[in-house]
C-alpha cells in the first residue's frame, strides 16, 4: 500500500496536479478576448503588465490593498491559513529527505518547531475561516457544502502530518498513510475545483490589473489605488 | 405569448414603434406582455458560447464565497445589510445560474435577474477593488444586461432609450436640427453680455471638438451657453459637429451593444469628419465612459483608444486653469464648506481623481474643501448611477440607494456639493428633495463662470447715448 501511493500514485498525482494548472492557464489566456473584455491586451502591453503586477503586488502583501485593511481580522487569518500552506509543505525538512533520496537534490528546509508553529497557526485559521463562514450572514448566503468540503480537503493533510510527525496516537502507520492520501486528494482537487486559484489568483488579478492598467486610468498616468 | 407587441426581443428602430412604446405610458402594457414572454433558450445559449469566455467564466467559478465583497457594496450598506445584497450572492443567483443551465430559464427567473440587474447593482464597479480576486460584478452586470436584454427583459425606460439612440442617434429624441437652433439660439441670447461669442458649427480643423449629454439641447440649454462662455473666455479654438454631437449612451445602461457600437461610430465620424486636435466631453460620467473608455472597443479600435484624445470636461478646465487661459478671482472663491462627488465612470474607472482635485484647488479658498469619505477611486455611487435614475418601477430602490450618499454629504458638513456628471448631479438633486438635508449642487461650468476674471477687451462696450 506504502508503496503503491508514494509510487505510481505519487507521479499520477504530480502529473494531473502540473498538467492541470498548466491547461488551466492555457486555456484562460487563450479565452482573454480583447473586444469581448474591452481590454486591449497585446496593444498596450506594457501599460497591461504594469498594471497586473500592482494589482498582484497590492493583494499578495498582507494589508497591501485597502481591501485588506479593511478586514483586518479576516486578513490575518488569510494570510495565516496561507502562509502554512504554502511554507510547511514545501520547505519541510521531511519533504526534502525523500526529496534528496529520490533526486539527490538537495532543499532548503525550515527548523521543525517553526513548521509545527505554522502548521497549528494553519489549522487554526481554517477553523477560524470555519466559523466565520457559519457566524456572518455576508458569508453564511454565499456558502455551500462545496465551500466545506474544499475546506476538509485542504486542511486534512495538515492534521494529518501534524499527527504522523508527533505519533500522537499510537498508529503511525495509520497517520502517515492518511497523510499521504489526503495530500495526494488535496493535490489532485485543485485543477479541478475553485482550488485552482492556486494559479487562478494570478490570473484573475492580474486580468483585472490589465484592465485598470490600460483602460481604466493606467494610461492616464494614474495608477489604481488598491 | 411567445413575444408581445411592444415587450419582445427585436429592438426598436423605427420612429414609429418608438412613439407606440412611449404611447404606453409607464410601460402597463409593456410589463403586461413581460409576464408572458418566452425565455428563447436556443439563443441564449449560443450567446452564452460565443460571449461568456474565460475572464467571466472563472469569475463565477473561481468566488472563494468569502464576503468580502459584501460591505464594498453601497447597495448591501443601505438595505439593512441584507445578504441577498451581497455582490456575490446577486451575481451567483443570476448569471451564474444561467451559465450554469447553460440558458435554460424560464420568464420568472429572467424577470427576477432584470429586477437584481437594474435595481441591485449600478455598474459602480467597486465591488472588484475590493476582491482578493479582482471579480467585477459590476462588469458581470453589465454583461447580463445584455443578455436579458437581447432576450426583451428590459426596463421599459431603457428599451426606449436605446431606441432612442437607434432612430435618433441621441436620446430624448433630440434631433440633429433640434441641436444646431439650440446652438444657435444660446450663442445668440449670449451675445449680448458676451459681443463676438460663437458656438462655431462643423467647423474643420479645430483645436476641439465639443460634444454634450442630449438633456443638455433638451432641458438645459443654459449648460450649451455656459460651455460656449468658457470656451469664449478661454480664447479657444472650438467647434461642434452638426451631428454625432450626442456623447451618452443609454444602450450602455440597457446593454444593446450594438446600439452602443453606432452611437460611438457615430460621434467618431465626426471627429474624422472635422478633424479636431481633440474632443472635449461635457460634464458626464457615462458619457465618457461610453465614447472614450468603452468607446473604442465597441468601434473595434485595437488601441483601445478614440481616433483622436478625447478629454472630460474636467480634464479641459484643470488644464485652462493651469495655463491661465480662464483666470480665477481671489475674492470669489468659494468660502463656504464645500464637497466633491467622485463619479464612478471617470474617477474609478478612468482615474481623473487628481484633476478634480486641482480644480478644486483653484477655485475653493484653502481649509473649505472637504473630502467624502471614501472618496476618490473607493466612493461610493452617487446611487442613481448604471440607468437607476430613469427607471420608474425602480424608484422606490432608487430613493433608498441615495442614503448612503445622504450620509457621505452629511458627515462632511458641506452645505454645497460640485458634481461633475450629470447623473450624479441628478441623484444628489433627488436626495435632496427626498431628505431635505438642505444642500445645494453644482456642475463646475456655472460655479466658473460666477468667479472667473472676464478680460476687459471681452466685456460689452458700455453704449454711449
Amino acid at each position: 500500500m506504502y508503496a503503491l501511493i508514494t509510487g505510481p500514485l505519487l507521479w499520477l498525482t504530480f502529473a494531473v496536479f502540473f498538467g492541470g494548472l498548466a491547461w488551466r492557464v492555457y486555456t484562460y489566456i487563450k479565452g482573454l478576448d480583447w473586444k469581448l473584455d474591452r481590454v486591449a491586451y497585446a496593444t498596450q502591453r506594457e501599460a497591461g503588465i504594469r498594471g497586473a503586477l500592482r494589482s498582484i503586488a497590492a493583494w499578495i502583501v498582507p494589508f497591501g490593498s485597502q481591501g485588506w485593511r479593511v478586514k483586518p481580522i479576516f486578513t490575518i487569518l488569510f494570510f495565516c491559513f496561507h502562509i502554512g500552506l504554502v511554507v510547511v509543505p514545501i520547505f519541510l525538512a521531511g519533504h526534502a529527505v525523500i526529496f534528496k533520496m529520490r533526486f539527490g537534490i538537495g532543499w532548503p528546509t525550515i527548523p521543525m518547531a517553526l513548521a509545527d508553529a505554522l502548521t497549528i497557526i494553519m489549522i487554526g485559521a481554517g477553523v477560524g475561516i470555519l466559523i466565520r463562514r457559519v457566524a456572518l450572514p455576508e458569508v453564511r448566503i454565499v456558502t455551500s457544502l462545496y465551500d466545506y468540503l474544499l475546506l476538509v480537503i485542504t486542511v486534512a493533510p495538515f492534521v494529518t502530518g501534524f499527527m504522523a510527525v508527533h505519533q500522537i496516537g499510537a498508529d503511525y502507520e495509520f497517520w502517515l498513510l492518511a497523510h499521504v492520501l489526503t495530500g495526494e486528494i488535496m493535490l489532485l482537487a485543485v485543477p479541478f475545483t475553485k482550488l485552482f486559484h492556486v494559479v487562478g489568483f494570478f490570473l484573475s488579478r492580474g486580468q483585472l490589473g490589465m484592465d485598470y492598467g490600460i483602460k481604466r486610468g493606467g494610461l492616464k498616468g494614474s495608477p489604481m489605488a488598491w | 405569448m411567445p413575444e408581445g407587441k411592444l415587450c419582445n426581443r427585436t429592438p426598436v428602430n423605427t420612429q414609429e414603434d418608438l412613439e407606440t412604446l412611449l404611447a404606453d405610458k409607464g410601460g402597463k402594457q409593456y410589463y403586461a406582455e413581460m409576464l408572458e414572454l418566452d425565455v428563447d433558450k436556443a439563443k441564449l445559449a449560443t450567446s452564452l458560447k460565443n460571449t461568456c469566455k474565460s475572464r467571466i467564466r472563472t469569475w463565477l467559478e473561481i468566488c472563494a464565497h468569502c464576503g468580502l465583497c459584501a460591505d464594498s457594496c453601497f447597495l448591501y450598506l443601505c438595505n439593512n445589510r441584507d445578504p441577498k445584497q451581497v455582490p456575490a450572492y446577486k451575481i451567483q443567483s443570476t448569471l451564474g445560474e444561467i451559465v450554469k443551465r447553460n440558458g435554460d430559464v424560464d420568464n420568472e427567473f429572467m424577470r427576477h435577474a432584470m429586477e437584481v440587474s437594474w435595481s441591485q447593482c449600478t455598474c459602480c464597479n467597486r465591488c472588484g477593488q475590493y476582491c482578493p480576486y479582482g471579480i467585477d460584478m459590476g462588469v458581470m452586470f453589465s454583461y447580463t444586461r445584455g443578455l436579458l436584454y437581447s432576450q426583451g427583459f428590459v426596463p421599459w425606460e431603457l428599451k426606449i432609450g436605446s431606441g432612442m439612440h437607434r432612430v435618433f442617434k441621441a436620446q430624448m429624441n433630440v434631433t440633429d436640427e433640434d441641436w444646431t437652433e439650440t446652438c444657435e439660439w444660446m450663442a445668440e441670447e449670449a451675445q449680448d453680455e458676451w459681443p463676438g461669442l460663437e458656438i462655431p458649427i462643423d467647423k474643420e480643423n479645430a483645436d476641439v471638438m465639443y460634444t454634450v449629454n442630449a438633456r443638455e439641447p433638451k432641458h438645459y440649454p443654459e449648460d450649451i451657453s455656459e460651455a460656449a462662455v468658457l470656451f469664449h473666455v478661454a480664447g479657444e479654438n472650438w467647434t461642434v459637429p452638426s451631428s454625432g454631437w450626442e456623447q451618452t449612451s443609454l444602450s450602455l445602461f440597457a446593454g444593446d451593444w450594438e446600439a452602443c457600437k453606432m452611437q460611438v461610430e457615430h460621434v467618431y465620424s465626426a471627429i474624422e469628419r472635422l478633424n479636431p486636435k481633440c474632443a472635449v466631453g461635457t460634464e458626464c460620467g457615462h458619457a465618457h465612459r461610453a465614447t472614450v473608455i468603452e468607446g473604442p472597443y465597441w468601434a473595434g479600435r485595437t488601441d483601445g483608444l478614440p481616433p483622436k484624445p478625447y478629454l472630460h470636461y474636467t480634464e479641459w478646465l484643470a488644464q485652462a486653469l493651469r495655463t491661465g487661459k480662464i483666470k480665477i478671482d481671489p475674492a470669489k472663491k468659494i468660502k463656504q464648506l464645500v464637497t466633491l462627488q467622485d463619479s464612478c465612470n471617470y474617477i474609478r474607472n478612468y482615474g481623473l481623481k487628481e484633476i478634480t482635485r486641482e480644480i478644486l484647488s483653484y477655485i475653493v479658498e484653502p481649509g473649505y474643501f472637504v473630502e467624502m469619505s471614501p472618496n476618490k477611486e473607493h466612493n461610493y455611487c452617487c446611487g442613481g448611477g448604471g440607468g437607476f435614475n430613469g427607471v420608474g418601477m425602480f424608484r422606490p430602490q432608487r430613493n433608498r440607494a441615495l442614503m448612503v450618499k445622504r450620509d457621505q454629504i452629511l458627515a462632511t458638513g458641506a452645505k454645497l456639493v460640485i458634481a461633475p456628471c450629470h447623473n450624479c448631479w441628478d441623484a444628489i438633486r433627488d436626495l435632496e428633495e427626498e431628505f431635505k438635508i438642505g444642500i445645494k449642487w453644482s456642475f463646475l461650468k456655472p460655479l466658473i463662470i460666477h468667479m472667473m476674471i472676464v478680460p476687459e477687451h471681452l466685456k460689452p462696450q458700455e453704449e454711449e447715448e
